[in-house]
């Protein structure tokens, strides 16, 4: 059993301690959220946060992620109020597939904890990590400044 | 014969479209499914206008075999055209009858919000109140009356609320790689190293109960409760095999030179028919050829796919975009009766096109068939679906044009080769086009590419020019041997047909001392195509400096879209950024405002993608772009400024738009790219490299 601390609670997992994180949360912690897109750190479709700062889930072997406090999307909102970022690409429909879609959240998320007014720079290199294959990017990256402002 | 849609003479049964539920809940049916282009909430949104009621209380149910309409496939930009045009008329004849329920003359009765006011009513009452539980037991035979446009209050609205975003910005397992039955496998496919390659032996003895695995054919596949222990599987078992290269590749000519090389036959393209007469030969002034590299669909998720066969029923959840294409092919491939075979529609990561979602959805059948009773959920590898998804085929399109003295085009020539762009399981053909089905023992081979002859199919996809030429000779040339697999990527032939001819049309300007907007006004006759150019222009404040301009009509009979763009190019470097692109778009009566400006920007950061960055490398052995540092993208940090413009014509018919603009922003680019340096690219990716050897010439 390996203890995880995920979205604000204690847990325990059966699984092999080198099973990458993402396998662990979208199959035995319920965690959809996170999205295996290319299990190599190149397209942030299951980005989490790990002790507040976003990484890929897919090479971060559970052993590794024992110790380090976990947040999903779904831990960004606090019950049915979903966080100011999710409010915000909500209702821009900043989205066309949604596959991308969490993992882009996490990592804004991440990026206004640290800074509430980022810029446009500020987005978009918070973001480059994140492949989107719909060309969403330009309602997203809008729906983010606004809420900057 | 009536002027019904299609697709409600196909299914003219009211209540497969249309039921109100005690609940004051309306669930409408469409064939058509959600692909992330939003055609849900367009669905809705159709429906609630033509009900009169808050969108709120419309549940649009998409896609199941034997439940919802047969609407064919998901392709084309069709489905506002086709399927909501059915769920408009089937609307309209369910408030027709629910409104004749409780008076003699409906049309003098009004609704609002849902609630039924008028004469001849003693208290107001409402559709649940007429309807709910009851079913309408009503053939659609003949139209009636729709609403008059002038009366919408819902459609042409700037915002919407996308129906399926909510579930997903929550985190709620929407996509097909999302299930979990009780008692699930995981199942991986171990595929061979190229298209050439037969197995010869393999070691399954390391898969201990309960994991399964079976090898058919080249066909390898490995299950196990476990999902990360199926990968591994998957890997080591892959390490055992021993694979025999039966051919190689061709690899060692560039591509446009082998369209050319191995063309096969030439169809003469007139009043948008081709017709098999060989081509007049003419000799023109100015020519240029133009080309592209085979491109991938690219989903940001691996195909994936689950089914279970019990008791003989078949049941598969897949992100198909055609559900009955691919029952009756697993039909056919597992000689089953059809009937037998239910295909529920499960959202998969977007797909541009035909990927490889038909091509899971046959392995997960095949994965359960081995393990019958057990549910499977099968997922594909990052590097398979790069390696293996049907590509948008390679492209070379040869333009010719003579001017006149006035400085007119007076003679137009374009000559357009490819490979097939129609890779969809055929189902009754003698061969079969999904991979499972070419490395079975008791397998079919593909299907031999033949050209199409319908209007603005494939390779000839807006090769007819929107503008106005005295002397016109558009000549399609097929190749059917193509060294990858190729299907339908989103726009078809029209991207790279709309890219050579904008870029020509530029070309031309130049060689006639005219500037590019007004050079196009003189060849132009459609005034919709006349007040997109216009508009563009004006929202883009001019065309001069570091900016290039394109238009299309997509396949000549779709929606408008004339986009201007603007580029820095780095001198040391040759690096190509997009700095501003501006959109101007006619899709005859909008809909969904924000989410036709989803599809149009969307379809323009998509070609600047294409255009700037992605070709598919291979060599004889195989397909060398294997991840996304091999097949790069393009990325946040290289995203334009946006700005986009649509005319909205109510009394029009709407006119599908999801494949408008990647046309014209590949045009606008290459001619931004000339505006600012000078230089004419012609053959994409527009990369450095392809930059300096343009400089070159």
């Amino acid at each position: 059993m390996t203890k995880l601390q995920l979205n604000g609670e204690t847990i325990a997992v059966e699984a092999i301690e080198t099973t990458p994180l993402a396998y662990v949360l979208r199959n035995e912690c319920g965690i959809k959220s996170v999205k295996l897109g290319c299990e190599a750190e190149q397209c942030g479709a299951c980005t989490i946060l790990a002790d507040d700062r976003p990484v890929p889930s897919c090479t971060l072997a559970l052993s590794d992620a024992s110790e380090r406090r976990l947040t999903t999307l779904e831990g960004l909102a606090k019950g049915d109020v979903l966080s100011a970022v999710q409010n915000a690409l909500l209702t821009s429909n900043a989205s066309q597939c949604g596959y991308c879609l969490s993992g882009i959240a996490v990592a804004a998320y991440a990026l206004f904890q640290s800074n509430a007014h980022p810029t446009h720079n500020d987005i978009v290199n918070a973001l480059d990590g994140h492949l989107c294959r719909c060309g969403a990017h330009p309602r997203v990256i809008r729906a983010l400044e606004q809420l900057a402002k | 014969m009536s002027n019904l849609p299609e697709s409600l003479i196909r299914t003219p049964d009211l209540d497969r479209w249309i039921a109100i539920e005690h609940d004051g809940s309306i669930i409408v049916s469409t064939g058509k499914v959600e692909l992330g282009q939003g055609i849900l909430t367009a669905i809705q949104l159709i429906a609630a206008e033509e009900l009169d009621v808050d969108p709120d209380q419309v549940h649009v149910r998409s896609a199941e075999t034997g439940i919802t309409p047969n609407e064919m496939v998901t392709a084309g930009s069709m489905s506002v055209e086709t399927s909501g045009a059915a769920v408009r008329q089937a609307c309209a004849w369910a408030r027709r009858l629910m409104l004749s329920e409780v008076s003699d003359d409906p049309t003098q009765l009004e609704v609002s919000n849902g609630v039924v006011t008028g004469p001849g009513l003693n208290a107001p009452t409402s559709y649940t109140e007429i309807q709910a539980g009851t079913p309408f037991k009503f053939q659609i035979v003949d139209p009636t009356q729709e609403k008059d446009p002038s009366q919408y209050k819902v459609l042409g609205r700037d915002h919407h609320a996308r129906i399926d975003l909510e579930d997903k910005i929550r985190g709620v397992g929407v996509f097909v790689h999302d299930l979990e039955f009780p008692d699930m496998l995981h199942a991986r496919i171990v595929r061979p190293p190229s298209y050439h390659h037969r197995l010869e032996t393999v070691d399954l003895t390391q898969i201990e109960a309960p994991d399964l695995g079976f090898v058919d054919g080249s066909f390898i596949a490995v299950m196990s409760i476990n999902e990360y222990r199926a990968t591994r599987l998957a890997e080591s078992v892959g390490n055992t095999a021993i694979w025999t290269q039966t051919r190689q590749i061709p690899a060692d000519k560039p591509l446009s030179d082998y369209l050319v090389a191995h063309e096969a036959s030439a169809f003469p393209i007139l009043d948008n028919v081709p017709q098999e007469v060989p081509p007049r030969s003419l000799t023109t002034a100015i020519n240029a050829v133009y080309s592209r590299p085979y491109l991938m669909h690219g989903s940001l998720g691996p195909s994936a796919a689950a089914a279970q066969l019990v008791d003989g029923i078949l049941t598969v959840w897949s992100p198909s975009q055609g559900i009955e294409l691919i029952r009756h092919t697993l039909a056919q491939l597992l000689a089953m009766d059809a009937k037998a075979i239910r295909v529920i529609y499960v959202q998969g990561a977007g797909c541009y096109g035909h990927n490889a979602a038909d091509d899971a959805t046959v392995d997960a059948a095949l994965c359960a068939r081995a393990a019958p009773g057990r549910p499977v959920l099968l997922k594909w590898s990052r590097a398979d679906e790069h390696q293996w998804e049907p590509y948008g085929p390679a492209m070379r399109v040869g333009m010719g044009a003579n001017l006149s003295d006035r400085g007119d085009v007076d003679l137009w020539t374009h000559d357009v080769w490819s490979f097939s762009h129609a890779g969809r399981p055929a189902p009754g053909r003698t061969g079969m086009d999904v991979i499972a089905a070419w490395h079975l023992n008791d397998g079919f081979e593909p299907n031999e590419p033949a050209p199409r002859f319908g209007p603005e199919s494939g390779i000839h996809r807006n090769a007819l020019p929107i503008y106005e030429f005295p002397d016109q000779q558009v000549v399609k040339r097929f190749v059917p041997d193509s060294p990858l697999r190729t299907s339908s990527l989103r726009s078809l032939g029209a991207h790279c047909n709309v890219f050579a001819i904008e870029s020509f049309m530029d070309e031309l300007a130049l060689a006639a001392d005219t500037d590019p907007v007004t050079f196009r006004l003189r060849h132009l006759q459609d005034t919709r195509a006349i007040a997109v150019l216009q508009r563009v222009a004006e929202l883009a404040g001019g065309v001069s400096g570091s900016r290039g301009i394109g238009l299309a009509q997509y396949k000549n009979r779709q929606c408008y879209a004339a986009v201007v763009a603007e580029v820095a190019v780095d001198a040391t470097t040759a690096e190509v950024r997009v700095t501003h692109l501006w959109i101007a778009a006619d899709a005859g009566r909008v809909v969904d405002r924000d989410g036709l400006t989803n599809q149009l920007e969307g379809g323009a950061i998509q070609a600047l993608s294409w255009c700037l960055k992605e070709a598919v490398a291979f060599d004889r052995n195989g397909i060398t772009s294997r991840d996304w540092e091999t097949y790069p993208i393009l990325r946040f940090s290289e995203i334009p400024l946006v700005e986009t413009d649509i005319i909205d014509r109510p009394q029009l018919e709407s006119l599908g738009a999801g494949e408008a603009t990647q046309g014209p922003t590949s045009g606008a680019l290459a001619n931004a790219i000339y505006a600012a340096t000078s230089i004419r690219v012609r053959n994409m990716p527009f990369t450095p490299q392809h930059l300096r050897e343009a400089a070159a010439v």
